[in-house]
């Protein structure tokens, strides 16, 4: 079949159904969100329609600016450690059996199916004082006593990775599959180490996927709420934490809108930034 | 082809016979049919024991139909009603609302204002559970009453604590589990109330103020601000958190269980909530309605409630058959923390940032 470009107005037809779920789907939501935050709040009551910014001037304090922080870190932080930890587990997966890859990919699939419920309660056992792992490092003798290692800054990091890890390898295996394995071998016949080779030659071939990996990993952890309130203290509170508490416990839609808008708005320059730096970097 | 279909008629007819025959020798299944109501509750265990206990008995004693209808807590369901109310829809005739959510809907008169004279037997409760707008009439009908109470474990803890001032011991560090929300904790009216005398401390932003500085004092002590039981539940009978703030009756069913957890009414009072029948002002049920809120303010159901469910009763003691026991187990002569719910609807915003401040800051 040859491909030609579309002509008439009838050719533009299939465009019509991903356009429709996009609207709907998409820009009906978002266009609701954005206007909610112009809304008025009245307090003790609802919201009224109305074009104000007073929610976006609560929101520019250091005390949300600091959260807003800390959840951008905590987003980032996570992103790193699992673009670090998958890369090489996914680059030796990637050279095993067909076999091992089947089990390994099933293995990591299992966990995606796990809620994030379950996910923060079977971390919270096993950091546990009375439960958790300490209690072996104690019966091997590592340890005087057992200790709690939650709620903290580590265990939200922990859980958070542990959540994101299996989409990371998701997202890496293609592309190193699909790595042409004479790339290596060509180091390795002009005298590189493996592990040379990994980070001279694997790495820099795989820019484009690994930054595509971190922002998707990025936005993924962004918007976690629950493991940071099961796993950590209230300092450890995500923006997302605080938007639920307005829009759920409070009633205050205007001031939850807002506050999602600006993550939103936030995320989209700091993935833009990304982008442009590494084109940047590419052309030099 | 035709066989067949004559044979599906043929069914359907015999089958429409059956069941005229059957609904003329029911003639209650006649009126329950016409007659019917929707009822908002709690979802989960709240509405399991309310479809177990409560509703077929209220059917059959009055031949109206019970639709219940499981309602998120916090404050999505009055927000739900709200809109659909606009739209002239209820998706409830009656709910069960908190009081913070009573006092909000009041704002845009949700809440049908009731007629006193269909509900004889709201006579029997005590005065604080009959919700009133402003002016008088009367919003909406005390339907359960909860205390929040210092519970303990009792591994960790051989005594039980006698005051809320335990919060306060430096021993306790790192060891409380206390409710995340300012509008579901109920600290600050503690805090007036254990170190200020009363929750009228609270009238004044000043007194307000006192009162966060005073519980700041609390923070090094705590391990953990839920959101959800469960998760404080599990800590507190292993003893991962061996203290905090939970709802008596679910402490008393998990002590029952054998579980090493104690419930204590301080002697300051535990913290009473309590939910409120209303009737949303879309719902074209006024009758029925009317008919359950009088049903379910008989001392003999809000007894039947304290049994199955584990409330305490909206009523007065002296009308219930209770024995002390059972009372003890769902309440307490110590006169209990009434929370300062005006404040949560005058000052929400101004009193949620102070505290997400004090809490995450």
């Amino acid at each position: 079949m040859k491909r030609e470009p579309p002509r008439t107005l009838a050719d533009y037809g299939p465009l019509l159904f991903p356009a429709a779920m996009l609207t709907v789907f998409f820009v009906v939501p978002s266009g609701t969100m954005i206007a909610v935050s112009f809304f008025q709040r009245q307090q003790g009551g609802f919201y009224t329609p109305a074009f104000v910014w007073s929610n976006y001037e609560r929101f520019l304090s250091v005390f949300f600016g600091n959260v807003l922080g800390f959840s951008l870190m905590l987003a980032i932080a996570v992103a790193i450690c699992c673009v670090v930890l998958a890369l090489p587990f996914t680059y030796l997966l990637a050279r095993m059996s067909r076999r091992a890859q089947v089990l390994w990919l099933v293995g990591l699939l299992s966990v995606l199916s796990l809620s994030e419920v379950i996910i923060g309660f079977a971390w919270s056992t096993l950091f546990s004082r009375t439960a958790g792992i300490t209690n072996l490092l104690v019966a091997i003798g590592l340890m005087d006593s057992p200790k709690a290692l939650y709620p903290g800054f580590s265990a939200v990091l922990t859980g958070m990775v542990y959540q994101a890890f299996p989409y990371t390898v998701l997202v890496l295996f293609p592309a190193l599959v699909r790595l042409d394995p004479t790339l290596t071998e060509a180091a390795r016949t002009l005298g590189s180490s493996p592990l040379r080779a990994f980070f001279n030659v694997v790495i820099p071939a795989l820019r484009n996927t690994i930054v595509a990996t971190l922002i998707m990993v990025f936005i993924f952890a962004l918007g976690s709420y629950l493991l940071p309130q099961i796993l950590g203290r209230p300092q450890h509170w995500t923006l997302s934490v605080l938007i639920t508490d307005q829009a759920i416990y409070q009633s205050n839609m205007p001031f939850a809108a807002a506050m999602a808008v600006f993550l939103v708005l936030v995320t989209l320059a700091l993935v833009t930034l990304t982008l442009f730096l590494g084109r940047k970097g590419e052309a030099a | 082809m035709d066989a067949f279909q004559n044979k599906v008629s043929r069914r359907t007819v015999l089958g429409a016979g059956v069941a005229g025959v059957a609904t003329l020798a029911m003639p209650s299944l006649l009126r329950a049919q016409d007659k019917s109501l929707k009822i908002g509750v709690y979802g989960g265990y709240f509405k399991d024991s309310f479809d177990k206990n409560i509703f077929p008995d209220f059917t059959k004693a009055t031949g109206i139909a019970v639709e219940s209808v499981a309602e998120p807590t916090g404050e999505a369901w009055l927000v739900q009603l709200e809109q659909a109310a606009r739209a002239g829809q209820a998706p409830a005739d009656v709910s069960m609302m908190s009081q913070v959510a009573m006092l909000k809907g009041q704002a845009t008169d949700l809440w049908t204002p009731l007629d006193m004279a269909k509900i004889p037997n709201a006579s029997n409760l005590l005065d604080r559970f009959v919700n009133k707008y402003p002016d008088g009439r009367v919003g909406g009908i005390g339907a359960v009453a909860w205390y929040i109470t210092l519970v303990t474990n009792t591994d960790v803890y051989k005594e039980a604590p006698d005051s809320w001032a335990a919060f306060w011991d430096k021993a306790n560090e790192d060891k409380l589990g206390l409710l995340a929300l300012v509008s579901n904790s109920f600290l600050l009216e503690v805090t007036a109330k254990t170190f200020f005398g009363g929750t009228d401390a609270l009238s004044t932003e000043e007194g307000l103020l006192k009162a966060f500085d005073k519980l700041a004092e609390v923070k090094p002590n705590v391990r953990l601000w839920y959101r959800d039981e469960a998760q404080f539940e599990q800590a507190l009978k292993s003893g991962e958190i061996p203290m905090g703030q939970y709802y008596h009756d679910v402490t008393g069913l998990a002590a029952a269980d054998g579980n090493p957890v104690r419930s204590t009414f301080p002697k300051e009072g535990g913290i009473q909530d309590s939910g409120c029948w209303a009737l949303s002002r879309a719902s074209k049920k006024s009758e029925e309605a009317h008919i359950f809120i009088n049903y379910m303010s008989q001392p003999a159901i809000q007894a039947t409630l304290s049994r199955k469910v584990g409330t305490a009763p909206t009523v007065k003691r002296e009308l219930l058959d209770l024995t002390d026991e059972e009372f003890a187990a769902v309440s307490s002569d110590i006169e209990p923390i009434i929370p300062r719910y005006d404040l949560y609807q005058t000052k929400s915003d101004w009193l949620n940032q102070k505290w997400t401040e004090l809490i995450a800051g």
